[in-house]
């Protein structure tokens, strides 16, 4: 899919949201979960989506209070709502599990995610391709004669349309971190 | 004060101190120290088992019998991994239970070293948390945290894991008030709303029912107690699942006996036509529920659990109340009372009629015999003869132990121990033996079938070690009858490796393990078989020969809603179709 071929009626408003859209019933939501750093952590809460059948479409975990050994999950998953609610349930009652936020329904939040795409090309591509990364405000982190690193940060949906748009132009790799999220305003989570 | 221990002293203290009177365990390499500091104490009990499966079915039979959490101590490797079963089983019916295992020394792990298992990786899933422990200082904190965990909220299983030099280390011992306390505290008072939304249900409710289960056995003796003092106020049927039997008395006049698929007719028909369910401690498991989207389409319902993932799982309800049962039951009750104890006593004889037109039709009927033993009627003579003895009943799984919940009576909770969410043959064995220890006076009877006894037999040897009196009560049908149930309902009567060409000889087994063995094959000797079991003092083994193609009923098919019970054998002829099929 690219930006050019966008269906009739589509829910992707623009050239930004190119993500599938979901089957019926089903809503993707962001989760947020803090957890006391242990080890294991991280295999309980993945062992917890495996073994109900839950998807993960993106995870990202890091430590974020060093003193109080808290790490921080940052969960996109889909499902129907039901299920959903299941999974924060699930979360929430595990003994490691401080604290789950819904943060798609609790408000509005920001998400963002940062890529490393390689693109390997000369001539009229390399051009191109420079010239789209300075409209994405990507930034050149590592040049050859025949290749660039692209640094670029935002929603996902923007990572998507840029990576879309190098495949022609000679995209060899891409390193994404999963999203990161936090709410908008003063309070915390 | 803190003081300094070894590892392996931090161990026995930490029980000692937990108030654990009896170890379940099996020694082994990695687990030789804390053996060491055993054999120098006189205050906790350790019951060797004859496979480490058995001391986690002990300890559950321990722990449902008493409120107690049950204690095992294994070995590394293979030790964990045949921990397993009980864990998971121990998982499934909300036990409290903690396992700790031996594990290679630290700077073996992950070597392949002799008798290493990633056992924190194996048990992950089925424990409610588990530890391994690397440094000697975190034993006390982390085995103190280890019976918190299991206690705490919604029971369950939790496992510790010590690597064999943090148990010859020395480290600080903390006593469990010392220790850090682990920020682990599920919500056991429910909300106001809750309640009061409860209390006009119950105000309102024409038809309704008290479907019960195991979580009112689990919040403790006060649980059960109040929830007779809400159905003999209120004068509410009350049904319950396999867990919860005896949290209502089976003498009690409110009584409709067990639900579910082999569940008592006139429970499930007024389960499909209440209009007020009240379900309490129960987690609307797939056998009780049959087709979801014919469960009990017209009625309100509330949920009490104290898991908040149990709520809504599988069912939609209209009142969720997180909470404790007997925190919540006392809050309601106090409630509904001070608003003037109502309910809808116009329609409730209504309601009442119609359950009796339901029990009318006998569910439990069946075809009695004067040649042959059938199942039924042995369970029948068991319960008439062992009525009014304290008595507590374990069963394996399969055709006997949904004949047992149907044919016994339970008038108080923790006297029923079966597996009743992962369906563990083998339970029973070393589950009626972790009972009698508990209650060494005490008449414990596993009702088994053939093929499950033989999973766990080998437990015999440890009953006859320590004197525990258990009696096994076999239906010997030759057949793993459930499976050969569901092959004649389902599979064309292709009985597929569903009966046993050789058997061992029962009494003489009995008599080589040093149990007393008795056999019994005709009707007219089996009153005098069964006392004759119940007199002698010590281990039996009861090899009742029984009808071999005896299939329980009533029956919910696979895929089949409430009000589509099977009643007898006329009627199994295509009973479960193709999507039902699918279906376990």
């Amino acid at each position: 899919m690219n930006a050019l071929n966008i269906p009739q009626g589509s829910t992707a408003h623009s050239a930004y949201s190119l993500r599938p859209t979901l089957p019926e019933g089903e809503e993707r939501r962001t989760l947020a979960v803090l957890v006391r750093n242990e080890a294991g952590v991280l295999a309980r809460v993945i062992g917890l989506f495996s073994g109900r059948g839950y998807n993960i479409e993106s995870l990202t975990v890091s430590e974020t209070d060093h003193a109080s050994r808290r790490s921080r999950i940052t969960v996109v998953t889909t499902g129907e709502p039901a299920i959903i609610e299941q999974i924060k349930a699930q979360l929430s009652r595990m003994v490691v599990v401080i604290d789950v936020h819904d943060l798609t329904m609790e408000g509005p939040s920001v998400e963002r995610e940062l890529a490393l795409i390689k693109v390997a090309c000369t001539g009229e591509a390399r051009v191109e391709a420079l010239r789209m990364s300075q409209v994405f405000r990507a930034s050149v982190v590592d040049t050859t004669l025949k290749s660039f690193v692209f640094e670029l940060t935002g929603a996902p949906d923007k990572i998507d349309a840029f990576v879309e748009l190098m495949a022609p132009l000679g995209l060899v790799d891409v390193s994404r971190t999963g999203v990161a999220a936090i709410k908008r305003g003063p309070d915390p989570m | 004060m803190p003081r300094e221990m070894t590892g392996a002293q931090i161990v026995v203290q930490a029980l000692k101190d937990q108030g654990v009177d009896t170890v379940f365990g099996y020694p082994g390499g990695a687990v030789l120290p804390i053996y060491d500091e055993i054999f120098k104490q006189n205050d906790i009990k350790h019951i060797l088992v004859r496979h480490e499966q058995g001391a986690t079915h002990a300890a559950e039979g321990y722990a449902r019998s008493t409120g107690k959490p049950g204690v095992v101590l294994v070995t590394s490797g293979p030790g964990a991994t045949n921990a397993v079963t009980g864990l998971t089983d121990a998982l499934m019916d909300s036990i409290p239970m903690i396992v700790l295992t031996g594990q290679v020394p630290t700077f073996l792990i992950g070597s392949d070293g002799f008798q290493e298992a990633d056992t924190v990786g194996i048990t992950r899933p089925c424990t409610k948390h588990n530890w391994l422990v690397k440094e000697t200082d975190h034993l006390a904190d982390t085995l103190h945290q280890a019976f918190h965990v299991a206690m705490a909220g919604r029971p369950g299983p939790v496992l510790v894991d010590i690597p064999k030099d943090v148990q010859f280390a020395t480290g600080m011992y903390n006593s469990p008030e010392e220790a850090e306390e682990l920020p682990y505290n599920p919500r056991r008072e429910p909300e106001d709303d809750a309640v009061m939304a409860m209390v006009e249900m119950i105000e309102t409710a024409e038809r309704p029912i008290l479907y019960t289960g195991g979580g009112v056995i689990n919040s403790g003796d006060r649980a059960s107690a109040l929830l007779r003092e809400l159905a003999e106020e209120t004068g509410f049927p009350v049904t319950s699942t396999l867990m919860g039997l005896g949290c209502y008395p089976a003498s009690g006049k409110l009584w409709l006996g067990m639900l579910g698929m082999h569940g008592m007719y006139e429970a499930n028909m007024a389960m499909h036509g209440c209009d007020a369910m009240f379900c309490i401690g129960a987690r609307f498991d797939d056998r009780i529920t049959g087709r979801l989207d014919a469960f009990s389409p017209g009625s309100k319902k509330a949920h009490i659990d104290i898991d908040p993932s149990s709520i809504n799982k599988n069912v939609h309800v209209d009142v969720p109340i997180l909470g404790d049962v007997a925190e919540t039951l006392e809050r309601v009750l106090a409630k509904w009372r001070a608003r003037g104890a109502q309910t809808r006593r116009d329609r409730l004889a209504g309601w009442w009629t119609q359950i009796e037109a339901w029990k009318a039709i006998k569910c439990l009927t069946y075809k009695p015999s004067k040649s042959v033993i059938k199942p039924q009627y042995a369970l029948e003579r068991l319960e008439a003869l062992t009525r009014g003895r304290d008595r507590y009943i374990t069963t394996e799984v399969g055709q006997h132990q949904m004949w047992a919940a149907q044919f016994l009576r339970f008038d108080e909770p923790k006297r029923w121990m079966t597996s009743g969410g992962l369906g563990t043959m083998g339970y029973g064995v070393p589950a009626s033996i972790g009972v009698q220890i508990a209650h060494p006076e005490a008449l414990v009877i596993n009702v088994a079938g053939e093929a499950s006894f033989m999973m766990t037999m080998q437990e015999l040897s440890c009953a006859v070690q320590y004197m525990a009196p258990v009696k096994q009560f076999i239906l010997n049908n030759e057949r793993l009858g459930m499976v050969r149930q569901w092959q004649q309902l389902l599979h064309g009567e292709r009985y597929s490796h569903s009966y046993s060409e050789a058997l061992p000889d029962f009494v003489k087994m009995a008599e080589a393990f040093g149990c007393k063995g008795i056999r019994c094959t005709d009707p007219a000797d089996l009153d005098d078989a069964i006392q004759e079991m119940l007199d002698y003092d010590g281990p039996v083994i009861f090899d009742c020969l029984v009808e071999k193609h005896e299939n329980c009923f009533p029956m919910i098919p696979s895929g089949k809603a409430h009000n589509e019970m099977l009643l007898g054998e006329a009627s199994t002829e295509g009973a479960i179709d193709v999507s039902g099929s699918v279906l376990v």
